[in-house]
């Protein structure tokens, strides 16, 4: 850091804490998330249904309990490309299960299983032989999604019981469903660790300074371990609920969704270098994001457009602060 | 025993293992036809080397190739009578000028180069719908001479693989004979001491990726007249056969580390891999968990190689 910027951050610090929030990054967000909100309303007269709102949510929830993971994974200056080939496992076993009579409770066991199996798998090459995790993710990116091919194939599984349709169809209470409440769920809990536990502390300081944490007293790599097999869960939890939804597992469930989970924890204001980020602002990234595919979607762009804006949003994401930086020095002095 | 020599053995052994299951697997002529195949692999993981020695990583590559591909196949539909070399220009061209993209965003916004390609690989597929409106080319509507270039035989090798050797000379020269190539070197290796001898590292990363840019438009023209079609999801998934050819070829990831040598290996590794598995009767569904296993092994095997040898000076003072 030069002394130019030092000079312009440090009053930051001294102004109102109204005017810090209303500065930070999450509200920066929420005001684009109201202004979408707003756009989708008057570019269809279809969104404001509640019905259809609640259909949209489907658009992020089960992406979006991934993201909660994969952000303490980047604020631990680490990232996991794998994802969402875990789904793409965890949801063949699940279909394998079923073939061979397993009941509801038996599949979520297994889910859960396999993905703490992989998870724990990119866990071990990463923090237990410290190698470099995107390019360890990439492997295992092939390697499970790889697996789920063997055993499929170009075949499908199906036949889930009936029960299983619970997760990713069923509705808690009027419009709420049940992903909705698992999504709200799952962002108390990271919400809690992320900025209420030490543990959450360790991932930031790490995510900083990976040496100077080993020295403070900080288990980094039992710490990294436990972030990837963490995520490996959430993937699973997210494979139960896609699974659920589509009633069917093809090796190819769920591609090129690692790529809208990174972009989703980049919008949320996550430093993609580690070292910080809030869940607050993934919740309302994933909301954003939802929403923007759900409006495109009303007006009937089709979904490899749609890829377009994500890939721009996130470089753009990264970009503008950088370039509102630089103007801001360069006016300065 | 250099990492290229323990890879060129592994690649010999594994062609070994194969013709002892189908002889004729082991004979020059299906040899070659393995390299031909694999060409636009090395071609692509040439290109992977020059970003990744400089400590960064290009995963638009694959998307960059359909692109490339597409804008070729459209141009030919359009205009047939354009001749093919200047229509390898131009793709050489289109391919630099997205590569520039990838550069600029690195060199004059510092933004990481994982979320620009990942980006640009997403917004490069979407162009592809745009301009070809989800529509297919197909053969009847490519020139003759468009579809004719791959095949066509000079010496007994298909251009083809004249391209790929050719690549493979002036990559090797690039690397080995010139300042730039010392310079994706000492970027890789460290960036600060790069910056005290004079090298810009922004700069450099740049050129980088225009290479790799230039080299995917040439496979994009290749990889359509090859296959002969042209559509929105051509070489999906493909920029992680080219990591992986890199990873598998000792190209170390944090930068610095890497050889032609061991790219062209890298990716033969994958090509022998792919053009064995029908000849032992195994379902090309392995194909995605084979190259996945490959990657990780690979990858601890570099780490401890680079492990031993110490890398480069200042190391320890750089991480802090």
């Amino acid at each position: 850091m030069t002394d130019v910027e030092r000079q312009t951050e440090l009053p930051d610090r001294l102004r109102s804490p109204l005017f810090r929030l209303m500065a930070s990054w999450e509200f920066l967000l929420l005001i684009v998330a109201v202004l979408i909100f707003f756009l989708n309303t008057q570019a269809s007269p279809y969104f404001l249904d509640p019905w259809n709102l609640s259909d949209a949510t489907y658009n992020f929830t089960e992406k979006a309990i991934i993201a909660f993971a994969m952000a303490l994974v980047i604020i631990a200056g680490e990232i996991d490309l794998s994802v969402a080939s875990i789904i793409a496992l965890v949801s063949t076993c699940m279909g394998y299960a079923v073939q061979l009579g397993a009941d509801t409770v038996t599949l979520i066991a297994v889910a859960v299983v396999i993905g703490a199996a992989c998870g724990a798998f990119n866990g071990i090459l990463v923090a237990g032989l410290g190698l470099p995790s995107i390019v360890v993710t990439i492997g295992t990116l092939s390697l499970f999604r790889g697996i789920a091919y063997i055993v499929l194939g170009d075949q499908a599984y199906s036949g889930y019981p009936e029960s299983f349709a619970f997760f990713g169809q069923g509705y808690v209470w009027w419009v709420i469903t049940v992903e909705m409440v698992l999504f709200a769920v799952f962002a108390l809990i990271f919400y809690v660790l992320l900025h209420r536990t030490s543990f959450g502390r360790s991932v930031i300081a790490i995510g900083n300074n990976p040496t100077a944490s080993v020295f403070s007293g900080i288990r980094v790599a039992r710490v990294k371990f436990m972030l990837f097999m963490l995520t490996g869960v959430m993937s699973a939890v997210a494979a139960i609920c896609l699974t659920s939804r589509l009633g069917s597992t093809r090796p190819s469930i769920a591609v090129g969704w690692e790529l809208e989970i990174v972009t989703m924890v980049v919008l949320g204001g996550v430093n993609i270098l580690g070292g910080s980020g809030t869940i607050p602002g993934v919740v309302i990234a994933a909301i954003v994001m939802g929403m923007v595919t759900f409006g495109l979607g009303l007006l009937n762009v089709p979904g490899i457009v749609m890829s377009i804006f994500v890939g721009l949003l996130l470089i753009a994401v990264i970009a503008l602060p950088i370039i509102i930086r630089r103007l801001r020095q360069r006016l300065s002095g | 025993m250099s990492r290229d020599a323990i890879l060129a053995l592994a690649l010999i052994a594994m062609i070994g293992l194969v013709s002892v299951r189908f002889p004729g697997f082991a004979s020059p002529d299906s040899l070659l036809g393995v390299f031909n195949d694999t060409s636009i692999l090395i071609i692509l993981a040439l290109g992977q080397m020059a970003v990744v020695l400089t400590r960064c990583i290009d995963l638009s590559m694959a998307s960059n190739l359909a692109l490339t591909g597409m804008c070729c196949a459209m141009l030919n539909a359009a205009y047939p009578q354009l001749p093919i070399v200047l229509l390898l220009v131009v793709a050489m061209l289109i391919g630099a000028l997205l590569g520039s993209i990838n550069g600029v965003l690195v060199w004059k916004l510092d933004i990481p180069p994982i979320v620009v390609t990942l980006g640009t690989l997403t917004i490069f597929r979407g162009v592809i719908f745009l301009i070809s409106d989800g529509q297919w080319v197909n053969a009847h509507e490519m020139s003759p001479a468009f579809k004719a270039l791959p095949r066509a035989e000079v010496l007994g090798l298909p251009m083809l693989s004249w391209v790929a050797l050719i690549c493979i000379a002036l990559m090797y020269f690039v690397v080995t004979r010139t300042p730039q190539g010392r310079a994706f070197f000492a970027v890789g290796g460290n960036p600060d001491a790069a910056v005290y001898t004079g090298i810009d590292v922004g700069r450099t990363r740049f050129n980088a990726f225009v290479l790799s840019g230039a080299l995917s438009g040439i496979c994009g023209y290749l990889w359509v007249s090859r296959y002969a079609v042209a559509y929105v999801d051509i070489a999906g998934g493909f920029e992680l056969d080219v990591v992986a050819a890199c990873v598998i070829g000792g190209i170390s990831i944090a930068g610095g580390i890497g050889s032609v040598a061991g790219a062209v290996l890298g990716a033969l590794f994958l090509g022998v891999i792919k053009n064995a598995l029908p000849v032992v009767n195994i379902s090309p569904f392995w194909q995605q968990a084979i190259s996945g296993a490959a990657i990780i092994i690979a990858v601890v095997f570099n780490a401890r190689a680079e492990r031993r040898s110490g890398r480069i000076i200042l190391r320890q003072a750089e991480t802090t």
